[in-house]
């Protein structure tokens, strides 16, 4: 083990170097967006952070948030289970398919779904005489959401699944066991930590979608504005206090996620 | 190898996966496909070829290289000191190194913006001593994309560096090599890959980004006008033509970004394995 320390300065310089790099471009933003929330004291915090809109953006963050990762969950295990227990043709190509959302950029994800669901689009003329509204409306929140966080569960169930192999699952299956007491019984157990961890994640990403979201979103205030787009607003408006404090409610989230992760690591390392 | 599995359930979770892609992901997809081959070729080349647009492209992809570059020297630095030195506040360096993940891309920007321009408490002391704007620069956006990308190559070249082999450093010492020379000739050439690969997964990243990059760039036309924000400005006039010709450029360098780094990781588990 001896060549392995390194003689104690450069150690220490690299640390230093490590903790200051991470201080000033990390730890420094956090610490500014709630102290200039708090700027007008507590009182004005509370203000703003009870405004009328700025509990009408949270709630319907919180929708879009809920019903993606709802379906993302739901995709992610069926995916997950599809492209490892079976051989099939064109796997490949499916996995880089579901892959494909986290290598666009947010404003194309917009750009897509406003070429798919706009007046020029192709489903408009069957969707228009429903009444269906999907872009500037909260629909299209909701799939700029989904599309932004599309592979984030399944990719965290996929090598799980991969290392397990399919032994369990054959011997279930010809024990007689029915599709979902196999899901249920023999591969659940194996992927609950790697599953929550991806609904963590999924939950983070989806909560602070900012670029897909305002290209589709018809930034209606109360209606259609979700809380990165609040914020925005707020800022532009040069209502400072009220966009940090609106800010930090979802620093307070990022930090809660920080922490999860880290809970969600320890106990999935520990059990493999 | 045998075709038929004998799991059941391959029908139902195929077509669960195939029909929520469809809707998700391949039917937007190919409404841009059809929209592009719509556009006429001229139209596309003028559009693409505005001296704005231009130099959108320039100072998006010169910000995302620079901001990329910092990362990776950073990146190497911060995961050889969380897999190689025990020190106190370790676990917590590396818990918030995934900050830029959790933290909504738009909450970032306004919080680098506003502690950043001449009034705020980081760029008034960087005005008043070296006259450095940092706000409404490229400097600016820099600072944003590095905010942006420091998770990518920490989290590619950590497993690396966990999983080498502590043999080769030892056989390295015993036959005189002193601690440079082993880190340039055995430690680098196993995780420059990762490395290149952290840099590459950061670089596609940061072109594309946009909530944290709008607040601070000023969005000033050819000096801090980054490509997003040129594709967001089309939308909002409902120029689609534009918007998806600027789009189609973007996607274009995002996918040769993407292969550069494939080809690269295929040739060098080539050279590691030996299977050609």
């Amino acid at each position: 083990m001896e060549i392995r320390k390194d003689s104690g300065i450069m150690k220490w310089i690299l640390i230093g170097i490590s903790f200051l790099f991470l201080g000033v471009f990390l730890l420094l933003p956090l610490f500014y967006i709630i102290a200039t929330a708090f700027r007008d004291g507590i009182g004005g915090y509370l203000v703003a952070v009870t405004d009328e809109y700025a509990i009408k953006a949270a709630l319907l963050t919180l929708k879009a948030t809920l019903i993606s990762v709802l379906i993302n969950t739901f995709f992610g295990l069926a995916a997950a289970w599809c492209l490892t227990k079976f051989a099939f043709k064109g796997k490949k190509i499916l996995s880089t398919f579901i892959d494909l959302p986290v290598t666009v950029s947010p404003i194309i994800a917009g750009l897509i779904y406003v070429l798919t669901f706009g007046r020029q689009g192709i489903l408009y003329k069957y969707l228009d005489p429903y009444g269906i509204q999907i872009i500037f409306a909260v629909p299209g929140i909701v799939l700029a959401t989904i599309f932004v966080t599309f592979p984030f569960i399944s990719r965290e169930l996929i090598p799980v699944l991969t290392a397990q192999g399919t032994d369990e699952e054959e011997a279930a299956a010809l024990m007689g066991a029915k599709t979902f007491t196999i899901f249920r019984k023999v591969t659940l157990p194996h992927i609950k930590w790697a599953l929550l961890y991806g609904v963590v994640l999924c939950t983070a990403r989806a909560m602070g979608e900012f670029g897909a979201v305002s290209v589709l979103s018809g930034h209606l205030r109360g209606k259609t504005n979700t809380l990165p787009l609040y914020i925005e607003l707020l800022y532009q408006g040069y209502d400072f206090t009220g966009a940090f404090a609106a800010s930090s409610i979802l620093v307070i989230m990022a930090i809660i996620i920080l922490i999860l992760r880290l809970l969600l690591q320890n106990k999935g390392k520990r059990e493999v | 190898m045998k075709k038929k599995s004998i799991i059941p359930g391959f029908g139902l979770s195929f077509g669960i996966t195939i029909t929520i892609l469809s809707v998700i992901v391949i039917l937007p997809m190919c409404s841009l496909v059809v929209f592009a081959s719509k556009l006429s070729f001229s139209e596309f080349l003028y559009t693409i070829s505005r001296p704005r647009i231009m130099s959108g492209y320039f100072v998006s992809i010169s910000t995302a290289f620079f901001a990329s570059l910092i990362n990776a020297v950073m990146g190497l630095v911060l995961a050889w000191v969380l897999v190689r030195y025990e020190f106190p506040g370790k676990r917590f360096l590396d818990g918030i190194i995934e900050l830029p993940f959790a933290l909504p891309t738009a909450v970032a920007g306004i919080s680098l913006t506003h502690m950043t321009t001449t009034n705020g408490c980081v760029g008034k002391i960087f005005y008043d001593l070296f006259g450095i704007r940092i706000a409404y620069t490229r400097l600016g956006i820099t600072i944003a994309l590095i905010f942006i990308g420091i998770p990518f190559v920490v989290r590619s070249i950590q497993p690396v560096l966990e999983k080498i082999d502590l043999q080769y450093e030892e056989a390295a010492y015993i036959l005189g090599a002193d601690r440079k020379t082993t880190f340039r000739k055995v430690i680098f050439p196993e995780i420059l890959p990762a490395l290149i690969s952290g840099f590459t997964l950061a670089f596609a990243r940061c072109i594309g980004e946009y909530g944290s990059v709008v607040f601070i760039a000023g969005n000033t036309p050819y000096e801090t006008e980054i490509v997003p924000l040129l594709i967001m400005a089309e939308l909002q006039e409902f120029d689609y033509s534009a918007a998806t010709s600027i789009a189609l450029v973007m996607l274009f360098i995002a996918f040769v970004i993407l292969s550069v780094n494939a080809i690269i990781q295929s040739r060098v588990s080539r050279r590691v394995s030996g299977i050609s």
